[in-house]
């Protein structure tokens, strides 16, 4: 018979020393509307839930001078309610938004599903344009990873047993800078993504693109930086021209699969055409706040 | 008969009586049922699409300390190959218990073998593992046109085809073939001086009832049984499971629960005969509910099909010939829904020359059940979607070009009868004149038509109303009622008694309370128990007027019965009927009508859908962004839940035209059995779908009354599918037209 | 097994129940106390049926484990209505006949509360966008919308 036992300690020790001393298989949680799926599914396997929601900071967002620091947990429709956070990074609020339902942004956290490690998380390719760190308590001491090498594969990433995901930082934007994230479901809401899209572009004064960062999700095993679209772009106006060349850049990085949300051809195609949108839009948000 | 009558309460937007219950969370729907000392029931389901079972050992699961009661098909007593009315259609009573738990094969994926009763729902589950089963795995069959094939592997050994000119003797997967036709369709094409031919294809749908199917059921030492369940036709569900479980009717006593939607898949039987057999060998009372999961893969989906339609007509736009192949997917047993689609493909057309071939077809899928309009949708598609490129290619509007050909009252339909008064041409003329019509369309957007047709049903009702001494009364009544149906009973006795609809108190009761009443479904309900009520209503006015003329001492034909009132016209006094139920007991007791009907003269009802979509050409999504749903409803008894059954047809279409299909793997394995992933329309993906009431009485209701709740289904595959098509410049013919088939099809025209 | 026990508040009362931890809070609702006016259509936060809030927050009871309710305020569908008078947006989903068979009800009308709490005043697109995880498969939206936004306007005439 299957049995869970859940603990939701008040601290990052205590949470630390039960993943360390679990003998049954142990799971961290969040918002749970992974885990608790995935608990339903697996009827043989006994396990450990530790819930992160109680431990100080993990619920809460700060932003300072430097930069957003993000509770792995706090619930996505809490990020999205915060303009602040949306002033400065709008493609990973979209990114939070586009999550499930309303129902599901009440639970959800961007720690969860950057955790999950899904190939097609929203998250996870809007977070590497914005060149999250995370910060990661274990066993051994505390580490920071950059969010582009936390993903390790399908449903897998770098934390280690015991450890467990404590903060993201983001670094303030350099002037001029926005972003976006879009993705291609088919139906308005509620699907997984198909394929996803980040982008975020620097403009100078003369709207020439001065440094930019692509990322692709729901076409490769993880979500992937294309150095070659931002490449693409840089130095360019984002013009029509530069915004077809990112998007193929993106389309060749893709190593997309076929089931049943999508093909091959379909997903790389599709991943192009939403960098060019993406581009586009993080360049009119830059403009925008100029205008 | 009605003619334009000014009515005091039909027509009337009322709360609906059970509304209060329903908006607080109070009504009891299949799973809300607990009894005291009440298990949980399992089901264990094939890990294969198709298998030989060579072995089932229970004993394990038997010896289990939690199992409490084990089932399997031996648990029937000897069932023998029967028809049976069961449900909406006549049910093969052998298949019908090999598919609820197999006996030596199993057809598809989910296929349920056996069950477990225990006390907790998660020991239940746990112990299935304890179940052993030796397969003999056998290649799946997943279309139907690999299923025609004669080398296709063969599902049932015992199935030579029925409907050929000679029945052959090696078995093939084609249960049955079928023929329409009239007049003479060489002749036909020979005069027609366009033609057009194509294939067409529909996917495996589900009906997407949001409530999973639920019963709680007990049975008591002298083998009474009581079954709880979420169904559309309780009495069905007394008659399907007597006959499995070899028990009297009077022996089961069937609950209606409220119904989370049902569209023609409640109308049998999976899990109540079961926890009917795990209730008797516990000695306690057994639920059992399906997960979505199960809800998709093991109950009775809408058929696949794969078409074949060729339209001749005269340049004018006389349709000289109209022809069509249709080959159905019935699941893993016989029984698509063929028939109806064969009879129903070309209706809505005055055409002297049609030929019609239809194929009832297994495949290793769950067996299929009604959905809404069975078949209708399927073959309607592919002719409309043919009517439709036949008239840009003659140049013609679709309107004009379906108002030349209409059905009209006289029609010869080419599976018998002549059409009675109908309103296919009032619903053109209103599309012809909407503004939708005649509204612009932007960029990227297209707009598509399609008409629709469904036969409607009447059939059996029961219903008695008893008055009460104050002169309020109850219409017992007998329709699980899935849309409203009760305001709709509560109106129809309150014009007919002529006292406040608030007055009467509209109850669907059990089995042990009525003579049978037929399934809810086949449109019939507004129709035939509608009828009921109305004549139950009358039998009361009757003796309302006698005990009147009692009490005056005159005859009751002098007894004139006015808004409620009972009027000596041999002198001048009134009763009212509060006045004369008062005093019953003095006049004889008290005053109950009564009506045992089989309703004749259903009216079809047609309609005519207008869609509007919007497509990115960059990645092939569809938005709606504008719906016009017309129908013909002969009158509406109450119009909102009229409109109720035009929109939720049209968005039941809608995501079948755009969306909604059963997606396998090689090995026949369902991958999207999920909500998530079978993508039914969401609030975000329609506008607001405008509707239009055309009424055309029908003249065998006494208020005019047709069915309307399954026509509205029919015309939006095509209405969408020719948006699309008109909006890319690429005629589609496959559904659903989801974004990567309209992608594809936007790419390969180059 | 041990059952943990858990104390709560259910629409402003005080509940007290048993379950294991591994129970989603759905489950114990339905099951533990009995309340079958949340309903399951799914169990895997697709359909919204099981809709309640936690907290103030809307969410998916199936999606919530029961012992996480330790210390929480939820509120389902009972608490809708005040003693026995319907809330508006019940009142106003009977006028405009947004309901047919009725099962997403439940979930829609505490979806609609959480809408209205958050934003007075959505638009048609908002108001869709807001419920599209509250699956109908009866209605079509359309009436459902309609109540919607006549609920919106009276509530804002009330306040």
């Amino acid at each position: 018979m299957v049995s869970v036992v859940y603990e939701a300690p008040e601290t990052v020790q205590d949470a630390v020393t039960l993943l360390v001393n679990a003998d049954l298989k142990a799971t961290v949680m969040a918002g749970g509307t992974d885990l608790i799926i995935q608990m339903r599914d697996l009827v043989t396997e006994s396990r450990l839930v530790v819930d992160l929601k109680k431990i100080p900071g993990m619920m809460q967002a700060t932003i300072t001078e430097k930069g957003l620091q993000l509770g792995p947990s706090m619930c996505c429709a809490e990020i999205t309610s915060r303009d602040d956070i949306k002033a400065l990074y709008p493609g990973l609020v979209e990114s939070a938004y586009l999550i499930g339902s309303t129902q599901i942004q009440g639970r959800a956290s961007v720690g969860g599903n950057l955790c999950n490690s899904s190939p097609a998380a929203d998250t996870i390719p809007a977070l590497f344009v914005t060149g999250a760190q995370c910060l990661i308590i274990g066993p051994d001491g505390e580490r920071t990873v950059a969010v582009e090498d936390f993903v390790t594969g399908v449903g897998q990433n770098c934390l280690g047993k015991g450890e467990l995901l404590r903060l993201i930082t983001i670094a303030k934007p350099a002037a001029n800078t926005s972003d976006a994230y879009l993705r291609f479901i088919p139906r308005t809401e509620m699907d997984i993504a198909v394929a996803g899209a980040g982008v975020s572009v620097t403009l100078d004064d003369e709207g020439v693109c001065t440094a930019a960062r692509v990322a692709i999700g729901a076409v490769a095993p993880t979500a992937l930086l294309v150095p070659e679209a931002a490449e693409a772009l840089i130095g360019t106006k984002l013009d029509e021209s530069a915004l077809q060349a990112a998007g193929q850049a993106s389309s060749a990085a893709s190593s997309p699969i076929t089931d049943r949300r999508g093909t091959v051809e379909y997903r790389r195609h599709v991943v192009g055409v939403l960098t060019k949108r993406a581009a586009a839009i993080a360049a009119q948000r830059v403009r925008g706040d100029k205008a | 008969m009605s003619e334009a009558r000014e009515f005091k309460y039909i027509g009337q937007r009322t709360i609906r009586p059970d509304g209060y219950d329903k908006v607080t969370g109070r009504a009891n729907y299949g799973a809300d049922l607990s009894l005291p000392g009440m298990i949980w029931g399992k089901i264990l389901r094939s890990p294969y699409a198709h298998a030989r079972i060579l072995n089932i050992d229970t004993s394990k699961a038997e010896a289990h300390p939690d199992v409490m009661a084990v089932a399997t098909y031996q648990d029937f007593p000897h069932v023998s190959s029967e028809t049976f009315q069961g449900g909406e259609a006549p049910t093969d009573l052998l298949d019908l218990a090999k598919n609820i738990l197999a006996d030596d094969k199993v057809l598809y994926h989910g296929h349920a073998i056996a069950a477990i009763a225990a006390r907790t729902e998660s020991a239940a589950e746990a112990a299935l593992s304890l179940i052993k089963i030796d397969y003999e795995v056998l290649p799946p069959v997943m279309d139907v046109a690999d299923a025609m094939k004669p080398e296709s592997p063969v599902l049932h050994d015992d199935m030579f085809t029925q409907g050929l000119e000679e029945t052959p003797d090696t078995p093939s997967n084609i249960a049955s073939r079928m023929e329409l036709k009239k007049g003479d369709i060489e002749a036909g094409f020979a005069q027609a001086e366009v033609v057009v031919e194509r294939d067409y294809y529909t996917p495996t749908v589900h009906q997407g009832y949001i409530e999973p199917h639920a019963t709680t059921v007990s049975i008591d030492e002298d083998g009474q049984a009581m079954v709880w369940c979420s169904t559309q036709g309780h009495f069905d569900v007394r008659a399907s499971t007597a006959k499995l479980l070899n028990m009297e009717l009077g022996k089961i006593k069937v609950v209606a629960a409220e119904i989370g939607g049902g569209f023609g898949g409640k109308t049998t039987v999976y899990l109540e005969p079961v926890a009917l057999i795990l209730s008797k060998k516990s000695g306690r009372p057994v639920k059992m509910i399906m997960t979505r999961d199960e809800v998709f893969r093991a109950s009775g989906p809408g058929s696949a099909t794969r078409s074949r339609v060729k339209i001749g007509a005269k340049k004018d736009g006389t349709i000289t010939a109209m022809q069509a192949k249709l080959c159905f997917e019935a699941g893993g047993f016989k029984g698509s829904p063929m028939g109806p689609g064969c009879m129903t493909v070309f209706t809505p057309y005055d055409v002297e020359n049609m030929y019609i071939e239809g194929y009832d077809v297994v495949v290793n899928k769950p067996k299929v059940a009604a959905y809404r309009a069975p078949g209708a949708p399927q073959a309607e598609f592919a002719a409309e979607m043919a009517l439709n490129e036949l008239a840009d290619k003659l140049g013609i509007d679709p309107i004009e070009f379906r108002l030349k050909n209409a059905a009209r009252k006289g029609t010869q339909t080419v599976y018998g009868p002549k059409l009675k008064a109908v309103g296919l041409v009032e619903c053109l003329e209103a599309a012809k004149n909407s503004p939708h019509y005649k509204a612009a369309l932007g960029e990227n957007q297209g707009r598509g038509l399609a008409a629709g047709f469904w036969f409607n049903i009447g059939g059996q009702s029961s219903v008695i109303i008893n008055m009460n001494p104050d002169g309020t009364g109850t219409i017992i009544e007998g329709s699980p009622d899935i849309g409203g149906s009760r305001a709709s009973m509560q109106l129809m006795a309150a014009e007919t008694l002529g006292i406040p609809a608030s007055n009467l108190r509209p109850v669907v009761a059990d089995t042990e309370h009525l003579a049978y009443n037929q399934t809810t479904g086949g449109s019939r309900t507004t129709f035939a128990t509608g009828m009921a009520v109305i004549e139950a209503a009358q039998d009361v006015v009757n003796q309302l007027k006698e005990r009147a003329a009692a009490v005056w001492n005159v005859t009751s034909e002098q007894v004139e019965w006015v808004d409620g009132v009972a009027i000596n016209t041999a002198g001048e006094e009134k009763l009212t009927a509060a006045e004369i139920c008062k005093g019953a007991e003095r006049t004889g007791g008290q005053i109950s009508g009564t009506a045992n009907i089989n309703a004749r003269g259903a009216g079809p009802s047609f309609a005519v859908h207008i869609c509007d979509v919007e497509v990115d050409k960059e990645t092939g999504k569809v938005d709606v962004v504008r719906y016009t749903a017309i129908q013909d409803a002969g009158k509406a008894i109450h119009p909102s839940y009229v409109e109720g059954q035009y929109q939720g047809g049209a968005s039941q279409g809608i995501g079948w035209a755009l969306n909604e299909e059963y997606i396998y793997n090689e090995d026949g394995i369902m991958e999207n059995a999920g909500f998530l992933d079978y993508r039914i329309p969401l609030a975000s993906d329609l506008p607001m779908i405008d509707t239009v009431i055309v009424e055309v009485p029908n003249p065998f209701h006494p208020f005019g009354v047709r069915g309307v709740g399954e026509t509205g289904i029919v015309p939006p595959l095509a209405a969408v599918a020719t948006a699309v098509s008109n909006a890319i410049g690429v005629r589609m013919t496959d559904l659903p037209c989801s974004p990567p088939r309209v992608l594809k099809a936007i790419q390969d025209a180059g | 097994m041990t059952k943990t026990h858990v104390t709560t508040s259910i629409n402003g009362e005080p509940v007290e129940f048993l379950c294991e931890p591994g129970d989603t809070l759905l489950n114990v609702l339905r099951n533990e106390l009995q309340m079958t006016g949340t309903k399951e259509g799914c169990g895997s936060g697709d359909c919204g049926a099981c809709s309640v809030t936690v907290d103030g927050r809307l969410v998916c009871s199936c999606l919530v484990l029961g012992v996480e309710a330790q210390g929480a305020e939820i509120g389902t569908v009972e608490g809708i209505e005040s003693k026995d008078k319907l809330h508006t947006i019940q009142q106003k989903f009977l006028e405009h006949a947004a309901l047919q068979c009725g099962i997403c009800t439940p979930g829609l009308i505490v979806s609609t509360k959480a809408l209205l709490e958050e934003n007075p005043n959505p638009t048609e697109e908002e108001a869709r966008y807001y419920l599209a995880g509250n699956l109908c498969r009866c209605t079509g939206y359309d009436k459902i919308i309609r109540a919607v936004m006549d609920s919106a306007e009276v509530m804002r005439g009330e306040a």
